[in-house]
């Protein structure tokens, strides 16, 4: 027998509560791999709108969300003229109704829009993008739950538009949007002359802190972040990312106190046996080692029941139909890195003070307990 | 006698602050290969006098060497219940969901020893005491005797010079009770250890080399 058998042995013996430590470490896993997941996914789909084609975004400046940010069509033609500038995309954001959908994300932009290329055309031509009067095009998800085929009318808010086109495209979010020429949809949100945003694409990338100079000395209303740099400021990122690692560590605080409630008890009912075994030669620090022994057990058990529930959640939430697409999972090593640490710094620190709890029970008192 | 295996002086133990005085400055030696027994009434003081020699507990008071170790020093204290001490207790103390063969290990496991040469040791125990048909069962499928032999084998698996058994035939029947004192009666001369047995039962104590009785926290008659 080794040591970790009595570990296990330990944690056989007592299957329901070490079953509750499990199920607390494994819903902490769980929650904490779906939110974040879904979180990123969100994010990526969300810098993948904004990184198409382009090296640059142009924005206003102390904007709490780029859905208020106001770019002025005459900033996106100076931005044109600039020598570096290959193409400056303006698109605006904004939000619709339609029927029982109450948000969907619509997006007006250029014919020149170089999404419209890669997208995957099963109704209507690209070339036809704004060249159909009170036309309105939809993403293939948008099209599926509003029920929504080419050449019908469609109520969009306020409005009544006919499906000139329906195109496919990777992004979970544009998928699930309708998209307008873009000065349809400065008309529609009555935002006219503006644009929430312009994707800029340089012929020298390597002349991009000139170009951010340059743009933000001409506009001082205006912000220039290359896309990375962007990705790591822009506030509701950072909100999105802190919000799902504090949900994610809230769950695991919760885990972590179901693990030190198994562990206490499960040194309690044994204060006996711990006793035995300091007189059969076990150190404190041995006697410490099998109860932290079994709380990384715990833990190491709740991590796979805790991914496969995660798993098994995100791929639910991928497919059903009510999430239009918008979950689009992304689990990336370092995620996982982190939740396995934190699953086990969890169980670990919620077992310390039982562990040190059990390696000073004095063996005299202990054998006269019942 | 020379170099005593035991050599206790004066010890004193109370406990609840003080209030109840359990051992008041007892004085024994023991030697290489003796079995001394510690007679006397429940509550006389011979349990904590077991526990003290041990190193379960500490005393107030007193000298005390056990196999020329300091059982009030903690580091002393492990490697006497690791190399030189073996304890049988009334209630046999043995791991429930554990085999009999996995109980026997436990000492060898605090040791880190390699698991073959446990093994080889576990066998030869089992079969020195008539328990190798027992090995692969649960303690709660044996017997009352049969797990107080697997508590004796424990005690003997790190082959102690010295093996303390406090009330070893407390709980059992009157036959089986004859079964494990004959049994640790043999082990004293055969495998060379030292004994001290704590018991109330007189035909017990009157088989041992000596008999300290113990009262009221004294040993009144050697």
């Amino acid at each position: 027998m080794r040591f970790l058998a009595l570990v296990l042995v330990n944690l056989r013996r007592h299957k329901l509560r070490a079953l509750i430590g499990v199920a607390g470490i494994g819903f902490g896993v769980a929650a904490m791999l779906t939110i974040l997941s879904i979180v990123h996914g969100a994010i990526g789909m969300f810098e993948r709108i904004l990184a198409v084609d382009s090296h640059y975004l142009v924005f206003e400046k102390n904007v709490s969300d780029l859905f208020f940010s106001s770019v002025p069509d005459e900033r996106t033609a100076a931005l044109r003229a600039l020598a570096n500038v290959a193409s400056a995309e303006p698109l605006l954001f904004g939000l619709v109704t339609s029927g029982d959908r109450p948000i969907i994300t619509c997006f007006g932009l250029e014919p020149t829009n170089p999404r419209l290329a890669k997208a995957k055309w099963s109704a209507g031509r690209r070339e036809d993008f704004g060249r159909v009067p009170g036309g309105l095009w939809l993403g293939a998800r948008a099209a599926e739950f509003l029920e929504a085929k080419a050449g019908q009318k469609l109520a969009i808010g306020k409005g009544e538009f006919t499906v000139a086109g329906i195109f496919a495209t990777e992004n979970g979010f544009e998928d699930g949007g309708v998209f307008l020429p873009l000065k349809d949809a400065q008309a529609f949100f009555s935002r006219e002359g503006v644009a929430s945003v312009v994707a800029v694409q340089l012929r020298d990338q390597a002349r991009g802190a000139e170009f951010k100079r340059a743009v933000e000395a001409a506009n001082p209303g205006l912000l220039a972040l290359e896309n990375r740099e962007f990705n790591q400021s822009y506030t509701q990122f950072k909100i999105l990312h802190f919000t799902a690692w504090a949900v994610g560590l809230c769950a695991f605080l919760l885990g972590g106190l179901g693990v030190a409630n198994t562990m206490l008890l499960s040194v309690f009912s044994r204060i006996r046996e711990i006793a035995v075994l300091r007189v059969c030669g076990f150190s404190r620090g041995q006697v410490a080692g099998l109860i932290l022994g079994e709380a990384v057990v715990i833990a190491a058990a709740g991590l796979a029941v805790g991914l496969a529930l995660g798993c098994g959640t995100l791929f639910a939430l991928e497919q059903a139909p009510q999430f239009n697409g918008y979950i689009q999972p992304v689990v990336k090593p370092g995620m996982l890195a982190g939740i396995t640490a934190t699953a086990l710094v969890t169980a670990v620190a919620g077992s310390l003070w039982p562990a040190r709890f059990a390696s000073r029970i004095q063996p005299a008192e202990a054998l006269r307990y019942e | 006698m020379t170099d005593p295996l035991i050599s206790a002086r004066g010890l004193r133990k109370t406990y609840d602050g003080g209030r109840v005085r359990v051992l008041e400055g007892v004085s024994l030696e023991v030697g290489a290969g003796e079995m001394v027994a510690l007679w006397g009434a429940s509550g006389s003081g011979k349990s904590t006098l077991l526990h003290l020699l041990g190193g379960l507990d500490v005393p107030d008071s007193g000298e005390i060497s056990v196999c020329g170790l300091d059982p009030r020093n903690e580091e002393h204290r492990l490697a006497l219940r690791r190399r030189h001490l073996g304890f049988v207790f009334q209630l046999h103390n043995l791991i429930p969901d554990l085999t009999v063969a996995e109980n026997l290990r436990v000492p060898a496991l605090a040791n880190g020893e390699p698991s073959a040469a446990t093994r080889v040791r576990v066998r030869e125990l089992a079969e020195a005491v008539g328990l190798a048909h027992r090995l692969d069962h649960r303690i709660q499928d044996i017997s009352g005797g049969e797990r107080q032999r697997t508590a004796i084998c424990r005690a003997l698996m790190n082959s102690p010079r010295l093996l303390l058994a406090d009330e070893p035939t407390g709980s059992l029947d009157e036959e089986t009770g004859d079964t494990v004192f004959a049994l640790l009666r043999h082990l004293a001369p055969t495998r060379g250890i030292s004994i001290v047995l704590a018991t109330h039962e007189r035909r017990f104590a009157e088989q041992c080399d000596r008999v300290l009785q113990v009262r009221a926290g004294r040993i009144e008659r050697a």
